[in-house]
């Protein structure tokens, strides 16, 4: 008897269109590359130092890769935040992971500012936002240990974030004009500033994130009937909060670090996913919504490039313009949205 | 099994001098006014809050003693809180019942699917496999989540109020179910209930909590010894013997 299906076709169909996804948002940009000559670059068959060839592997790829694991990476996260949390309007803003990173930045770029202290590059920018992501990520754990009621968690992650945005707002005030910018720019998001060495900095934080959540598997598909029965089915409660926890900081805070704070992707993504896969087992809901959310993001990607123009669009605009209207779109057709 | 039992909150104690034991394959009801600790009582003996005195004892050896794990195969829950994701299809909220003997993907093995359907075929349930919770009736529901309790397959199974919010007709069916789960898999059941007057007619042994003599027997025992007279003030309802009900004084 088989009740649970395996979703084999889906799951090969979703990897076929992540994998076409991808070869389009690296074929387009703003320098004209022909389809044909991108493929052959990026499968080896060419290999003098063009232009072309620069801007394939310096730019273009390491900018797909990037999206791959921002979509997919927030959107794991806002599927374990959503589960944990029971909560269908949860995502990596909760917890206040997204606005701690904003903290971080916005005190590097504008609070250096003004004791005139100028250390302002990628690196310490990406090293500021994780700190405060870490942060403002470890306040929450130390209450949780005293909170034992996960939706006061909830409550208390949103109001962490509104102090971390209260004092961003004082910030941008005192702040010079030129600094604000920058700040702007950063919060605006980007995906296409990642060297090699830093990508592999958000791979390795990604991958940890999304070990930690196939081990957590059974104790999140346990949690869908409640924690008391989770408890009673012998699930440590404590234990498995944490990793959860823990999981969605490494991949929300690594990626909001790199990338800026992206919006929309990680509460939108698991309830698209939940309307392709009519089940709520982790695991396939795990692979699924990293594949949805990969190919989502590298869509808004191509998008915000716009083929042959040189300027670029802020990805944060993109996800939302393009993806806010699929989603109610989807949850109007099936008039409900049940978690 | 259960000895002196005091239970309640930090620093607050709900109720005391509880004594009861249970033999498998008995069907026991907890009645008793509002708040005056049957819900406490069976959560203190769920493991999901500690007791203040006393002892609780499975198979004799204290509840403290088992490990998490341990406890969850022993003891199975049917709870009043509505489960987290009503998105659950039947199957996936069954096929949940046996984590506590799955690995630690949850893969469901052979013998894993042969107690589901078995608990299936018991329940009749084979109809509503595909449908997702949202989909139910509370009465079905409610038999959904008593199969999933069958299917951790302890040798406790406690439910809190399993009858509130069902018609007559469902209540009775919910109640004779559970007492032929009883006897048939040789179980020990305990619920909560205010449904006196059933509980009175189906079930083996009945703890009346009183705050007083918290009185334990079989319901015909406990009608003679007319332990069913202080359980409401005398003034409002009354206990008439003869037919094991309760009437209202006008």
């Amino acid at each position: 008897m088989s009740n649970l299906p395996t979703y084999r076709i889906r799951f090969t169909i979703l990897l076929l269109v992540l994998l076409l996804c991808a070869c389009i948002n690296i074929c387009l940009g703003s320098v004209n590359i022909a389809f044909i000559d991108s493929l052959k670059i990026l499968f080896g068959t060419v290999t003098e130092n063009s232009s072309n060839y620069y801007i394939i592997w310096e730019y273009r790829l390491p900018k797909a890769l990037t999206a791959i694991m921002v979509g997919g990476g927030l959107s794991l996260s806002g599927l374990l935040m959503q589960t944990l949390f029971r909560n269908p309007l949860a995502g990596p803003y909760v917890l206040g992971i997204s606005s701690g990173a904003s903290l971080g930045a916005a005190l590097l770029i504008m609070g250096a500012s003004l004791i005139t202290l100028s250390a302002f590059n990628y690196i310490t920018l990406a090293l500021a936002s994780s700190l405060g992501s870490f942060l403002v990520l470890s306040l929450v754990l130390v209450v949780a240990a005293k909170v034992k009621d996960t939706m006061a968690l909830l409550i208390i992650g949103l109001m962490f974030g509104s102090i971390t945005a209260a004092i961003v707002s004082v910030l941008s005030y005192f702040t010079k004009a030129e600094k604000l910018q920058q700040y702007i720019f950063w919060s605006f998001g980007s995906l296409g500033d990642l060297s090699w060495g830093q990508l592999l900095v958000v791979a390795l934080c990604t991958s940890l994130g999304i070990l930690l959540s196939i081990l957590s598997i059974k104790p999140l598909n346990a949690f869908l009937l409640g924690e008391n029965y989770a408890k009673s089915l012998g699930i440590g409660l404590q234990k498995s909060r944490y990793t959860i926890i823990i999981a969605t900081g490494l991949l929300a805070g690594s990626i909001t670090a790199f990338a800026g704070p992206i919006a929309f992707v990680g509460l939108a993504v698991p309830h698209v996913t939940r309307q392709l896969f009519h089940t709520t087992d982790h695991k396939i809901q795990i692979p699924a919504v990293l594949c949805c959310g990969a190919i989502l993001m590298l869509l808004c990607d191509t998008i915000a490039q716009i083929p042959g123009s040189v300027s670029v669009l802020p990805i944060n605009a993109i996800t939302s313009i393009f993806g806010a209207p699929v989603v109610i779109w989807l949850l109007v057709r099936k008039r409900k949205m049940i978690f | 099994m259960i000895n002196d039992l005091n239970i309640g909150y930090e620093g607050k104690v709900v109720a005391s001098a509880i004594s009861f034991s249970l033999q498998k394959g008995e069907l026991a009801a907890i009645v008793g006014v509002n708040g005056i600790g049957k819900s406490t009582l069976l959560r203190t003996l769920g493991n999901f809050q500690p007791k203040i005195a006393g002892s609780i004892r499975i198979d004799g050896k204290e509840l403290a003693t088992y490990n998490e794990q341990q406890i969850a195969s022993k003891i199975s829950v049917v709870l009043t809180e509505p489960i987290a994701s009503k998105n659950l299809s039947v199957y996936e909220l069954l096929a949940l019942g046996r984590q506590p003997y799955t690995n630690w993907l949850g893969k469901l093995g052979t013998n894993d699917i042969s107690v589901i359907d078995k608990s299936i075929a018991l329940l009749e349930l084979a109809p509503f496999l595909n449908k997702k919770c949202f989909q139910l009736s509370d009465g079905q529901l409610q038999r959904v989540l008593i199969a999933r309790a069958l299917i951790q397959d302890t040798d406790i199974i406690l439910l809190d109020e399993p009858t509130t919010h069902l018609d007559l007709y469902h209540k009775v069916s919910i109640l004779k179910l559970l007492k032929s789960i009883a006897h048939q898999t040789n179980k020990v059941i305990l619920y909560t209930s205010h449904e006196i007057e059933l509980a009175i007619q189906l079930c083996d042994k009945m703890l009346i909590l009183d705050g007083d003599t918290n009185a334990f027997n079989q319901p015909c025992k406990l009608i003679e010894n007319n332990s069913f007279d202080s359980l409401f003030p005398p003034d409002t309802i009354s206990f008439d013997a003869t037919t094991g009900s309760f009437k209202i004084k006008k």
